[in-house]
């Protein structure tokens, strides 16, 4: 039958130990432990809406077989911050209009904040660049760029948490 | 950017506290934060999972189907023929409440004989895990025998063409007779004529098409699904046999429709499931499930001829389309009929004549998509504008502007347009905002388009819509708004918010909206056609109007004055020019429930109701009203690699009353992206009804770094039928995006493309052509038996 063994994972500072086979992709197990913020929409990686950072790295969960981030930190979009506390992208996202169905909504917030991470003052080629592989249908991108730019300019003021 | 104009008898009395301020949607943080649950991530204790099984040929005969080895894998619980269920059909006509009578336009739930398109459903699995549910797909025998199929709509029109159902290809057929064209030809001084072609769309919505059905201890069959129409819980219940109230649909926040999730599509297999197996069940399309499994947008074949006074004012149009309506009817009767009514666009066109059919053929089904036939039309008649005044050597904006329809003037159904058009306005504004000419550099050439749009919000008069709604103020002074409105990511529930915010004097954070629940909240109708803000818009405003009237009535009384001195605004209550004499919104509402005073309204708003137009000369009342606007592009085009791209997109929209710009921004700008895909890179290609671009590496959706930065202008008439003067902008946003980027690539490059999408390789094929001498002009197509081009795009 499937080989299944029981792995770490360590998703927004929590440890979860749980069975997955070797084919569960991270985005399949994440799903499975309630990260529901962690999107499927192609699972081929053509769209980026599973994204999380796996040592502050964006990767497409989709494409990651779970046992492959045993021990490593995920994060997920919603392990940045809540509607209470929210991080200066979720802020600005939420202000600025660039959330519509929302459904790649998290996917951009991790692109985003990978691109900020590595680029705190990135220009305008950056950021496109950085948000290419993340598909929105309904923003056009517009607002999503402003939100970027918008958190890059808090997080420059100090107002990073 | 924001442009208000206000004609001075339409200004309100009162400043509006938060119509039309660009506030925080209601629903974006949750989002934001990734706290917001949608269909898919719902689960129950016990649930099973679901596949269906597809056909992988378009036209076949069903030879064998045996499940035997399936059924007895461990772990599957459920597996359903056609064989398992009782004869019924699936409903596929327009969605909804209206009470008119269904078209007969059925579909088999699950093919018993006749397969008709490529990924029409054989089966229906259930198991304990995905995984298992997998395996046994791969354990069910299907033999199917290839049957003759037709796959272009000009050979399905061909004497001795196979039928793919009934006895006639053509499953809807609309025409125009307004004036007289002899005449208007007559009178022309140029005639110019045209034929384009539109291809097969997909909307491309992130969120694929998911839910979870179980049946509860009364009978009753629960499902939460992602859907723009809940009010689908009645085709469900015909599908299954059972009375309307035993279904009921729940939404939740849908991550994306455009049209795509307006036709039924997991519930009735959830429903047969669930009843089958007796346990809850949950079926998740895959991408390829959804890219192949919903309705595609309708390609079309449309040709004009326009004629001319020197002057460039119009004295006479025919045109014909020709729409490839795929397998089953759904809804291409009524696609037909939005790009008829639309086919003279925003101008003055006495003499017209329109002919128009949805063929069947065994490409997948076409349906609704944002824009709704009115967009395939506005491709060509733009298109045709700019090759006018390319003939006439006339400014391309003058001979719009000679031409634009005006309040008053009758539009191609012969009935007068009643609100503002500000066509004009939206246009001028559009291209002046595209400032500086971009300068060609090289081989890279630039140029610039525009398009001009008439697109109707609102549903077809003579299915007579309604919408319910019911709002209540809570005794701590808190607004409960109930609606059963679908929010498919616009932002329709957060206008819902805004709209009873204004009329009740709270802010936002003081509104709770409960929606899409077919069996608890007001019967909304569907959110399609550009018709939510404008039905559901209307309907909360009226209930909360009347809860208004109540307790401003009893404030009055408190205050001793008149009620029209009544002011309520920030949660509180005081006399007008009197700040002092107040009171909180709380306390007022306390007092009300102390004394039994009604404190919540269901109200219901209807849409004007008509006959059926008449089908000989197709003049008549269409639709409640119309939106006007402009897209603007700039384009560069690489002479030598064919490469596109958009340097500058600007749409200007007269929206009647933004409720909220920031929304409306975002609707232009998705709108601007989508119709840039749709006119550049988008193509769902079918050989011989099997689809080659299952994916979105093969479909190809606009990206980050292909959007430009995109402008929106909005313009306020304040004229709509909408709440506050609303008009629409869901469809109007994408429709004009399209032909304004195919007329900048032609002022680039000099030559036309005539049909969608514009690629690199018909870019450089067309400037071969072009250098060519003898193939300087467009060949000459017999509109009937053409149509092979608009698939073979990328062959």
């Amino acid at each position: 039958m499937l080989s299944e063994r029981t792995i770490l994972l360590e998703v927004n500072g929590r440890r979860h130990r749980k069975n997955f086979p070797a084919h569960r992709t991270l985005l399949e197990a994440l799903r499975e432990l309630g990260y529901f913020d962690v999107k499927c929409g192609c699972e081929k990686g053509d769209c980026g809406a599973c994204a999380v950072l796996i040592d502050g790295e964006a990767i497409d969960s989709c494409l990651t077989l779970a046992w492959t981030a045993e021990g490593r930190g995920i994060t997920t979009a919603a392990g940045f911050g809540s509607a209470q506390a929210p991080h200066p992208l979720q802020e600005a996202f939420a202000k600025l209009g660039a959330v519509q169905c929302g459904y790649c909504t998290p996917g951009l917030i991790i692109a985003s904040e990978s691109l900020l991470r590595r680029a705190p003052d990135p220009d305008d080629d950056e950021i496109r660049l950085a948000l290419s592989g993340n598909l929105c249908r309904c923003t056009g991108y517009t607002k999503v760029f402003h939100a970027v730019k918008e958190a890059a300019r808090a997080r420059a003021g100090g107002e990073e948490r | 950017m924001s442009i208000t104009t206000e004609p001075a008898h339409l200004r309100p009395n009162v400043a509006w506290r938060q119509i039309g301020r660009p506030l925080e949607r209601t629903d974006a943080r949750g989002k934001a934060v990734g706290a917001t649950r949608y269909a898919g991530d719902y689960t129950m204790p016990n649930m099973l999972h679901a596949k269906v099984i597809r056909s992988t040929l378009a036209s076949a005969v069903l030879r064998r189907l045996d499940v035997g080895k399936a059924r007895a894998l461990p772990g599957v619980v459920c597996i359903l023929t056609a064989a398992d269920l009782p004869d019924r059909l699936a409903p596929t006509d327009i969605p909804g409440q209206t009470g008119q009578e269904r078209q007969k336009t059925d579909q088999q739930i699950l093919v018993r004989e006749r397969v008709r398109y490529f990924g029409e459903p054989l089966a229906l699995i259930a198991a304990e895990t995905r995984d298992i549910a997998e395996q046994a797909s791969a354990l069910i025998e299907v033999e199917l025998d290839e049957a003759p199929g037709v796959f272009d709509p000009a050979a399905a029109l061909e004497p001795g063409a196979p039928i793919v159902q009934g006895t006639n290809n053509v499953v809807a057929s609309n025409k125009i007779r307004k004036g007289d064209v002899g005449k208007g030809f007559a009178e022309a001084d140029l005639v110019i004529e045209n034929t384009f072609r539109t291809q097969f769309i997909e909307h491309a919505f992130l969120e694929p098409e998911v839910g979870l059905a179980w049946v509860d201890e009364s009978g009753v069959v629960n499902i939460r699904m992602s859907t723009q129409v809940i009010e689908h819980f009645r085709y469900v219940a015909d599908a299954l046999g059972v009375p309307h109230n035993r279904v009921r649909i729940m939404g939740a926040l849908v991550g994306g429709g455009f049209g795509g999730k307006e036709d039924v599509t997991v519930e009735i297999y959830l429903a047969l499931l669930a009843r089958a197996s007796g346990r809850p069940v949950r079926l998740e399309y895959t991408r390829e499930d959804s890219l192949v499994g919903h309705g595609k947008r309708h390609p079309f074949v449309i040709t004009y001829r326009t004629g001319v006074k020197k002057d460039g004012r119009i004295t006479a149009v025919e045109a014909k389309f020709i729409a490839d309506a795929g397998a089953y009817v759904f809804l291409s009767p009524y696609v037909l009929i939005y790009a008829v009514v639309a086919a003279p666009g925003p101008y003055r066109v006495d003499n017209l004549s329109v002919d128009a059919a949805a063929v069947a053929t065994n490409n997948m089904y076409t349906s609704a998509f944002r824009g709704f036939g009115a967009a395939q039309a506005c491709i060509a008649y733009e298109q045709q504008m700019d090759e006018v005044a390319k003939a006439l050597k006339l400014d391309r904006l003058e001979l719009r502007r000679r031409n634009y329809l005006q309040t008053g003037d009758t539009i191609s159904t012969g009935v007068p347009i009643r609100s503002a058009v500000w066509t004009e306005q939206c246009a001028e504004q559009a291209w002046a905002a595209l400032g500086e000419r971009t300068l060609d550099r090289g081989p890279i050439k630039v140029g610039r388009g525009l398009a001009a749009y008439q697109q109707s919000y609102g549903r077809i008069t003579w299915l007579h819509d309604t919408s319910e709604g019911w709002v209540g103020v809570e005794v701590d002074g808190t607004v409960i708004v109930r609606s059963g409105v679908t929010d498919i990511g616009a932002g329709q529930v957060s206008a819902l918010a805004q709209i009873a915010a204004e009329v009740l004097g709270v802010t936002l954070e003081n509104v709770v909206v409960y929606n899409s629940d077919s069996a608890v909240t007001p019967l909304a109708g569907t959110t399609t056609a550009t018709r939510a803000l404008y039905m559901t818009g209307n309907a909360i405003k009226l209930a909360a109007e009347a809860v208004r009237e109540r307790l401003v009535t009893r404030a009055a009384k408190q205050f001793g004055v008149d009620p029209g001195q009544i002011d309520m605004a920030d949660s509180k209550v005081s006399v007008v020019d009197h700040p002092d004499r107040s009171m909180p919104f709380a306390e007022l509402v306390k007092m009300c429930a102390a004394e039994g005073i009604h404190r919540s309204e269901l109200a219901m708003f209807r849409a004007p109701f008509t006959d059926k137009i008449d089908p000989e000369t197709g003049q008549g009342q269409v639709h409640p009203d119309y939106a006007f606007g402009a897209h603007a592009v700039e384009v560069a085009v690489d002479t030598e690699t064919g490469e596109i791209e958009v340097l500058k997109s600007v749409g200007a929209h007269d929206v009647g009353q933004a409720i909220n710009p920031a929304a409306v921004e975002g609707q232009i700008e998705g709108g601007a992206a989508q119709g840039q895909g749709y006119a550049l890179s988008e193509e769902m290609i079918y050989r011989d009804g099997v689809l080659l671009t299952p994916s979105f590496s093969e479909y190809l959706i606009p990206t980050a770094m292909d959007v430009p930065p995109v402008q929106s202008i909005i313009l306020e008439s304040r004229s709509g039928l909408g709440p506050f003067g609303a008009k629409g902008i869901g469809e109007p946003a994408l429709t004009p995006v399209a032909p304004a980027i195919a007329n900048a690539v032609a002022d680039a490059i000099g030559v036309r493309i005539h049909d969608l999408p514009i690629t690199p390789e018909k870019v450089v094929k067309a400037l071969r052509r072009q250098a060519a001498p003898s193939s300087t002009r467009w060949p000459d197509i017999d509109w009937a038996r053409s149509g092979a081009a608009h698939r073979g795009g990328t062959a």
